[in-house]
């Protein structure tokens, strides 16, 4: 197919900051949150049409290839199912008075600027422009956590920010000693940032220099994907900002950055002096796995609690993706989608039920499948995929990453089974409180939008009885990619 | 004039550590603006003479953005939201003067041993250059964690991001793209911290950190 006038890169661009501009400026909610969802739309469309349009060849700043299309499918789509699911969340938000109209502009306006961040950082071939992204997209999160303007909203806010800006301090610092390794190579100039022209001379940098690299953009980007010494802004930003914003940060922004590691890590095995990353990966992944599902069971807050739960999954994803070879990458590729498509259909069935029961807290939550079962079963369904059991998405995806480990690691498989079984533990123990049981709290009729929650239910289920052929065939080649 | 030019980049690279270090003992917040300017006035200082030795004309662009965002702009700013907020007294450190410069010195004797010892084989100008570099930023890191006032947090970000500036140019050729970025990031971060420090005081009546840590959310 040949379209000379529709470029689907600029149109994944143009459309959502465009659409941050007119949303800024426009009054009324009505309108604004469905303008909001159109954009979405758009933009999801416009990133599918990038599996039938002809692909540009790689410029200094723009690259397409199998790997990233993966990613920016799935941000949009998740993108335009929680701009569903924000116009019916934000609606209600407006009627409680806990936002006012001024704020509600400004976080649609603020909604966009961060998709295009987030979609800039996928297609960006130059590593300095892919900074500028990320640095982007945690800015407009940042103001988007603190929007209720409560106590423990600054709070979580102002640990974003710190935390954040750190972060994205050490990958910037990373991001210049990676030219600084390539210079003498690549020469002065642009093409010291262009990544795949990088990647093709990378055998002859200096290893010494890259490692060092490595190790801040690591820790750098390491922060923002939420591994575990450093995780501490994750649940305070997933726990105090508006639902929709809780979505997007587990299912995309962790991503974003995890994404950006990756890139890296496909540098550094183009280089055979550099130190393999794998092993890094490997430990912060189960270090972050076990953390994490240790803490899942103190939690008493519910958006806290899927918080950690994100943070357990990256941390299989990491190591996953440190393990390495095609069947570990492409189990850790899968596990990614799964979770973002699970865990923000999480989120979308806890913002409605927060808003019925006026509470975040676990033990004031009780029988909802009883009160409201649509969104209980729902839960009960998001529950039990996330905590890997058959059939659905997550169980087969972390079979493979079990199954791979087995092969090649066993010790390493048994401290990752013990973590997947504690994780497991913890998220049924709080499901049987929270779904079963005499219901507590108020009864109200929800006002919710499902077709967003299902719909991701229904592909991770979907997904987890049989996947598309093509679908397995192009995550293979990535997988191939990741080396 | 080759030996010329690399020693005025080393005297004003060591000048920001020096700097740097000076920031840690500042128990004023006043003060602590006045060397955060002082700061910002030697990099663009740094920044125009690379530009020069480097014959490159962009990088006094950067130059310009730190002596007017960095070096004026911002600590103006940041004088009058101090004294708006009635909080020009002691800073709070967290951790006391001694141990804090013990630990300082430690971490500029770590950044020039691992920055000097992987650099061996790059040109000598870039090599030290990054590793006060690397000083400067942990210095900045130093500052932000033993402070616990909003305000001396985000100056300590704000070297943090001198050194990255400083490393930046350091590299040489290094693309345009990312000296605007950084300038551009900190210019917003500002903005966001300006928004920040009026909602914290808005909610508190003081924007001293340890008053936000009883909310914590933790322990709900």
């Amino acid at each position: 197919m040949n379209l000379a006038f529709f470029d689907p890169v600029t149109a994944v661009l143009l459309i959502p900051i465009c659409s941050a501009a007119l949303l800024a400026a426009m009054p009324g909610y009505w309108l604004t949150a469905r303008l909001n969802v159109v954009a979405s739309l758009a933009t999801f469309l416009a990133a599918l049409s990038l599996f039938v349009v002809e692909r540009a060849s790689p410029g200094p700043y723009v690259l397409i290839d199998d790997l990233n299309i993966v990613f920016i499918v799935l941000n949009t789509f998740v993108g335009f199912t929680t701009s569903i699911f924000s116009a019916s969340y934000i609606a209600h938000e407006l009627e409680t008075s806990r936002l006012t109209p001024v704020y509600l502009r400004f976080y649609h306006a603020m909604y966009q600027t961060m998709m295009f961040g987030m979609n800039l950082a996928f297609v960006s071939n130059n590593i300095g422009l892919m900074w500028v992204a990320v640095e982007l997209a945690t800015l407009t999160t940042v103001l988007m956590v603190g929007i209720y303007r409560t106590h423990a909203a600054l709070e979580a806010a102002w640990k974003y920010f710190i935390l954040g800006s750190v972060g994205i301090a050490l990958a910037l610092f990373g991001t210049i000693l990676v030219y600084m390794a390539a210079r003498p190579v690549m020469g002065e100039g642009q093409d010291g940032m262009v990544w795949t022209l990088l990647v093709e001379r990378a055998a002859n940098f200096d290893a010494a220099l890259l490692n060092v690299a490595f190790v801040f953009l690591f820790l750098g980007y390491g922060t923002k994907v939420g591994l575990a010494p450093l995780h501490a802004w994750l649940p305070d930003a997933h726990a105090e900002g508006p639902t929709p914003i809780s979505a997007v940060l587990s299912g995309l922004l962790l991503n974003v950055a995890l994404y950006a590691l990756l890139r890296f890590k496909i540098l550094l095995a183009a280089n055979p002096a550099s130190i393999a990353p794998g092993p890094l990966m490997v430990t912060m992944g189960l270090v972050s796995l076990i953390f994490a599902a240790f803490m899942l069971y103190r939690r008493r807050d519910i958006k806290r609690l899927f918080a950690y739960s994100s943070i357990e999954h990256m941390g299989i994803i990491v190591f996953a993706f440190g393990m390495g070879g095609p069947l570990a990458n492409f189990a850790g590729l899968l596990h990614m989608v799964m979770h973002s498509l699970t865990k923000s259909a999480i989120f979308y069935a806890v913002g409605h039920i927060s808003q019925i029961k006026g509470t975040q807290r676990i033990s004031k939550i009780r029988g909802l499948t009883v009160t409201h079962p649509a969104l209980g079963w729902g839960l009960v369904v998001g529950v039990v995929a996330i905590a890997g059991l058959p059939p659905l998405g997550i169980f087969m995806s972390e079979f493979l990453v079990v199954s791979s480990t087995f092969a090649r690691q066993p010790l390493l498989a048994i401290v990752l089974v013990f973590g997947l079984l504690l994780a497991f533990g913890a998220l049924t123990l709080r499901l049987t409180s929270v779904a079963f049981g005499e219901p507590r709290g108020s009864t109200a009729p929800a006002d919710a939008s499902y077709i967003p929650m299902f719909a991701h239910l229904a592909l991770v289920l979907g997904a987890g009885i049989y996947l598309p052929a093509p679908l397995v065939v192009w995550f293979q080649h990535v997988a191939q990619l990741l080396g | 004039m080759q030996s010329l030019a690399f020693d005025i980049s080393h005297t004003l690279a060591g000048g920001l550590v020096l700097i740097s270090l000076m920031m840690l003992y500042q128990d004023r917040l006043y003060s602590l603006l006045n060397v955060f300017a002082l700061h910002a006035l030697v990099l663009s200082l740094s920044v125009a003479w690379q530009a020069f030795i480097q014959d490159a004309p962009h990088l006094y662009v950067t130059a310009v953005i730190a002596l007017v965002f960095k070096a004026i702009v911002i600590p103006v700013a940041l004088h009058r939201i101090v004294k708006q907020l009635g909080i020009h007294r002691d800073i709070e450190s967290a951790v006391g003067i001694g141990p804090t410069m013990l630990a300082g010195m430690g971490l500029v004797a770590l950044s020039l041993v691992l920055m000097l010892r992987v650099t061996s084989d790059a040109d000598p100008l870039a090599r030290e250059d990054l590793a006060f570099a690397l000083s400067v930023v942990l210095l900045g890191l130093l500052v932000m964690v033993t402070r616990r006032n909003a305000v001396s947090q985000v100056v300590g970000f704000m070297s943090l991001e001198n050194g990255l500036v400083l490393a930046a140019t350091g590299a040489k050729g290094m693309p345009l793209v990312v000296e605007i970025s950084v300038a551009f990031s900190i210019l917003i971060a500002f903005i966001v911290i300006g928004i920040f420090l009026f909602r914290i005081r808005e909610r508190f009546d003081s924007v001293d950190v340890s008053a936000l840590d009883d909310f914590r959310g933790e322990r709900r």
